[in-house]
């Protein structure tokens, strides 16, 4: 069970900055103390107080036994919508066997959580195995308490529902309360630690062993996510919720829709304040190049942020357009980094019995998340509490120390849930803009960004142009795999900074960076993309672009993959129909890994895969039917041996010729990601993803000129709606024993891809740029 | 200029001083602290500031505050409630049908779009009971979700026509104990 605040509409200020304690009342010491007779450590004392993370290697820092012999779990995984807290709650209450509804967690609150980063599919898989971890230790020294107060070996000990007990007997019990409720534990762990998101080895060979996976009970099942009712019933409080007293609310004001990154930085000429002096107590706030007005009336803020008139340096004329974003990639100056070269690909694409050699093109597309993102903070002279909806709170507090100039320990963040996000969206910009408002003001702000602030602003998904070339044999084994791949580098979180700094961003880029125009990146092509298939001789290769010049970028679920997944399985189409061969059996041919293929075994399943070469039922009517099949996965750095995830989709599709609209009628997606805590929620991703991907696949695209992006609504970004959306079989491939991996970004690509690949059974035409629009499939429908 | 403006909102009557051509979504949200109707564009393109006026769904961000005077507004918050009196009803069930069954079917991922999901399905179960497929893709189609959960809303929709025609509540056990989590 969540809890959140009891006062969800009107927090009280109670001095959140100097003596607070947790602000979220479910961890409540006074009055609820009892007597103790035996060890359990001393009295915990009060989160709250002082900036995290706790430490840890202790138990204490992820784990509270509580008076009513429930726990807290202080988890740093926060609520994006898709399930992870629920997700570490059941592992939580597997290893402490307690009910599920024992457990709770609280919002999660860099002076009270543990340091969690809900990004990179990190939540099953690492926050999952860090919750495992201090669950069975603090089950460990629960047993040992229990097996002194009960004068019995813990071998002998059972539990069921925080409750101990000796040799089955009910007269020899005790509960978890008992032991150390609201006390301490004062144990010191191991827990594991990352490099990178890859799991280093544990040093100390004496750490509690978790519980026997055949032994679950509530891993591996469907319970219900606890935040579901409160969403449907309307209880629950999302960030743009969030009221403080004397708060006022604010909007900012900049360009409309982003020009040239590093090129075009917003620049005040001037700001004509007489144009909002018929809107009484607005005030408008400036920092160098920040600008926002902020009223006690939304309203009021709303139309003065339309109405004022702001003179702004003119944005240069030097983006590409989103029709020449690609061939300006090929005559920019780039870095050429290999990632990967076996064998000699010239030589095998020479010898090969069937050759094909394709330029794929995958656009920028926006996170647009359902509401735009909002903050509020609350910056006084020495101290700062922002409530937003990061996916890293403590990460963030850095970049805000620099806004700010105040210490990093002083700066508080709190998460309250947006809407969707899947990546960096505006959820950073608007909490640095806050906390500036707040403090050049004095007083609370609540900033709410405009629909086309959050479609003009954000950190797109990065675009990808593809060459590739590949060749099989005589039999359909491929023997030559060569990917040449054009991404330009990435900047996020600095738009913000950058405006009201009136420097370079503090950061920019991620992942390692590199000499040269473009760096170095993790939205680069990798071998993991592609090494499903076995290929002899393979290269890849990126060729990396400077970012200034072009469109902010950032992570958008399964960042790249979409594109990278539509050009290598659109390849591996094209090898199959050139071999004729059917697309699942060419697929069998190349590929022995037992997951992949029973990823590939569970979609066509499901979807009663009948084997035929491609485009082999081509028809003259008005509106013709295809399928697709492909396989999909998310790079990451950790997503290795043990921690890959396996998806794999069939998608059926109808093409009407005559206006040019695909229609995705029923995907079916599979999806392998190991131990599957939550089977339920996992069905849920893969459904979101089936449609995310052909929303994808269909619809968005960011349009921009020579100077700015103009796609700023929903009526210039496109999206998937309702009336069009496909009917979605997910299917979960269970695997007990393996460990868990990411679950929401590895059946995306597999869609989109898919799609591409269906398109051309239905109409015997390869589209090799996507989103499928209308217009792009008469074009291609025409010039065949 | 600011002017005093007397609402029906969930079958209360509210007094709020605001300048008529403020939106209805501000009033909702910040002066009466509703937590349903909620912001997503403000342009009346994506559906989650909904509520019923009169019985009929109208996007509360472009609906000014002066032109539902003396008419009914019904928020998520009052939907059981306005269930039940127009449907006769009683006693008067917790959540409306719809919502028994978006908990049923595990509809909402982040759950923003809920809103106006629910009052824009509530208004097609009055006027269309046992709605088809097409008619509720038909329905629903102004209404986005961008965590692409179109295929359990449309089966909770199905799921509450059932229970409506069964009983005018969902029957089922289970479901009502997961609406009480």
């Amino acid at each position: 069970m969540f809890e959140r605040d009891d006062a969800p509409r009107m927090l009280r200020r109670r001095d959140f900055l100097k003596t607070t304690g947790v602000v979220v009342a479910s961890f409540s010491i006074a009055g609820k103390l009892r007597a103790q007779t035996q060890p359990g450590g001393a009295l915990v004392a009060q989160r709250g107080l002082v900036s995290g993370p706790p430490d840890p290697n202790e138990v204490d820092s992820y784990i509270a036994i509580n008076a009513d012999n429930t726990a807290t779990i202080y988890s740093g995984y926060v609520e994006l919508g898709q399930g992870g807290p629920t997700a570490l709650l059941q592992i939580a209450a597997e290893e402490l066997d307690l009910d599920f509804e024992q457990v709770k967690t609280v919002t999660v609150d860099t002076f009270v959580s543990t340091n969690g980063l809900t990004l990179a599919s990190r939540t099953a898989a690492i926050g999952g195995t860090e919750t495992r971890a201090a669950a069975a230790e603090a089950r460990r020294l629960l047993l040992e308490l229990a097996s002194e107060r009960l004068d019995a070996p813990v071998d002998d000990l059972t539990v069921a529902r925080g409750v101990v007990s000796a040799g089955g007997d009910p007269r020899r019990s005790v509960t978890y309360a008992e032991l150390v409720g609201d006390r301490s534990f004062d144990r010191k762990f191991e827990q594991f630690s990352y490099n990178g998101g890859i799991e280093l080895p544990r040093k100390n060979a004496d750490h509690a062993i978790p519980k026997r996976r055949d032994a679950y009970r509530i891993v591996g099942t469907r319970v219900p996510r606890p935040d579901i009712a409160e969403k449907v019933k309307g209880t629950y409080q999302f960030v743009q919720h969030v009221r403080l007293p004397r708060m006022l609310h604010g909007r900012v004001v900049w360009p409309r829709g982003q020009g040239a990154h590093g090129i075009s930085n917003p620049t005040v000429v001037g700001i004509d304040g007489s144009s909002i002096k018929d809107i009484p107590g607005v005030q408008i706030v400036r920092r160098r190049n920040l600008v926002g007005v902020v009223a006690e009336r939304e309203w009021d803020a709303v139309r003065a942020a339309r109405q004022l008139k702001v003179t702004w340096a003119p944005f240069a004329a030097v983006l590409p357009g989103h029709e020449g974003l690609f061939e300006s990639f090929r005559t920019a100056e780039t870095n050429d980094l290999i990632d990967t070269d076996t064998g000699d690909v010239d030589d095998a694409l020479s010898r090969g019995a069937h050759v094909v050699s394709s330029t794929y093109r995958g656009p920028y597309q926006s996170h647009g998340t359902m509401a735009p993102n909002c903050a509020v903070a609350d910056v006084t002279t020495d101290a700062a509490l922002i409530m937003c909806s990061s996916q890293a709170l403590y990460q963030m507090r850095f970049g805000l120390a620099q806004l700010l100039s105040l210490p990093v320990e002083k700066i508080r963040l709190q998460y309250y849930a947006g809407s969707n996000t899947y990546g960096n969206s505006c959820y950073g910009e608007v909490a640095n803009a806050a906390a500036v408002m707040s403090q050049e003001v004095g007083r609370p702000v609540r900033l709410q960004l405009s629909r086309e602030d959050e479609l003009g602003w954000d950190n797109y998904g990065p675009a990808l142009l593809s060459d590739l070339r590949a060749a099989v044999d005589a039999s359909g084994k491929l023997v030559a795999l060569d990917y040449q791949a054009w991404v330009h580098a990435t900047a996020w979180f600095e738009t913000v900074s950058q405006l009201a700094l009136g420097s370079p961003p503090p950061t920019g880029g991620f992942g390692v960076e590199a000499p040269g125009p473009g760096g170095a990146g993790l939205f680069s092509v990798h071998l993991s993309q592609t090494d499903m298939y076995e290929v002899p001789n393979r290269r890849i290769v990126n060729h990396r672009v400077a970012g200034a010049g072009y469109l902010r970028t950032g992570a958008l679920r399964a960042p790249m993959d979409p594109s990278t997944f539509f050009a290598l399985e659109g390849t591996m189409d094209e090898l199959a129909y050139a071999a004729k061969l059917d697309p699942y059996e060419f697929r069998k041919r190349n590929i022995s890994h037992p997951r992949w293929l029973g990823a590939l075994k569970a979609a066509t399943d499901a979807a009663k895969w009948t084997p035929r070469v491609a485009a082999s039922e081509l028809s003259n009517a008005r509106i013709v039917a295809g399928r697709g099949i492909a396989v999909g996965t998310h790079h990451l750095p950790q997503n290795q041996g043990d921690r890959v995830t396996y998806a794999a989709a069939v998608v059926d599709i109808e093409v009407n010729k005559e206006t040019g609209v695909v229609v995705a009628k029923h995907v079916y997606g599979a999806m392998d990601c190991g131990l599957a805590i939550n089977p339920g929620i996992v069905e849920s991703q893969i459904v979101g993803m089936s449609v995310h991907g052909t929303s994808l696949a269909l619809c968005e695209e960011v349009q921009f000129n020579e100077t700015n992006v103009t796609s700023l609504d929903w009526g210039t970004y496109q999206t998937l709606r309702f009336g069009d959306h496909p009917t979605v079989t997910p299917i979960v491939v269970q695997q007990l024993h393996e460990q868990s991996s990411g679950a929401g970004e590895e059946v995306l690509p597999a869609v989109v891809a898919a799609i591409g690949n269906a398109f051309f059974d239905a109409t015997g035409v390869r589209l090799r740029q996507y989103p499928l629009t209308p217009s792009r499939v008469l074009a291609a429908l025409g010039s065949h | 200029m600011a002017d005093e403006l007397t609402l029906e909102v969930n079958a209360s009557t509210w007094t709020v001083t605001a300048s008529p051509e403020t939106p209805l979504l501000y009033v909702l949200m910040n002066d009466l602290g509703l937590l349903g109707p909620r912001f997503g564009c403000g342009l009346g393109q994506c559906g989650v500031c909904s509520v019923l006026i009169d019985g009929v769904e109208m996007r509360s961000c472009i609906t000014p505050t002066s032109a539902v005077v003396g008419k009914s507004v019904t928020t998520l918050e009052g939907l059981p409630a306005y269930y039940a009196a127009r449907m006769n009803v009683t006693p008067a069930p917790k959540l409306h049908p719809l919502q028994e069954a978006m908990i049923a079917e595990q509809a909402p991922q982040c759950g923003y779009c809920y809103n106006g999901q629910i009052i824009k399905g509530a208004e097609l179960l009055f006027q269309t009971p046992e709605p088809s497929e097409a008619e509720i893709r038909s329905a629903m189609n102004g209404h986005l979700c961008r965590c692409g959960m179109y295929p359990r809303i449309m089966s909770a929709i199905q799921r509450a026509a059932q229970a409506i025609a069964a009983n005018g509540i969902a029957s089922s056990k289970e479901t009502a104990e997961i609406a009480n989590v």
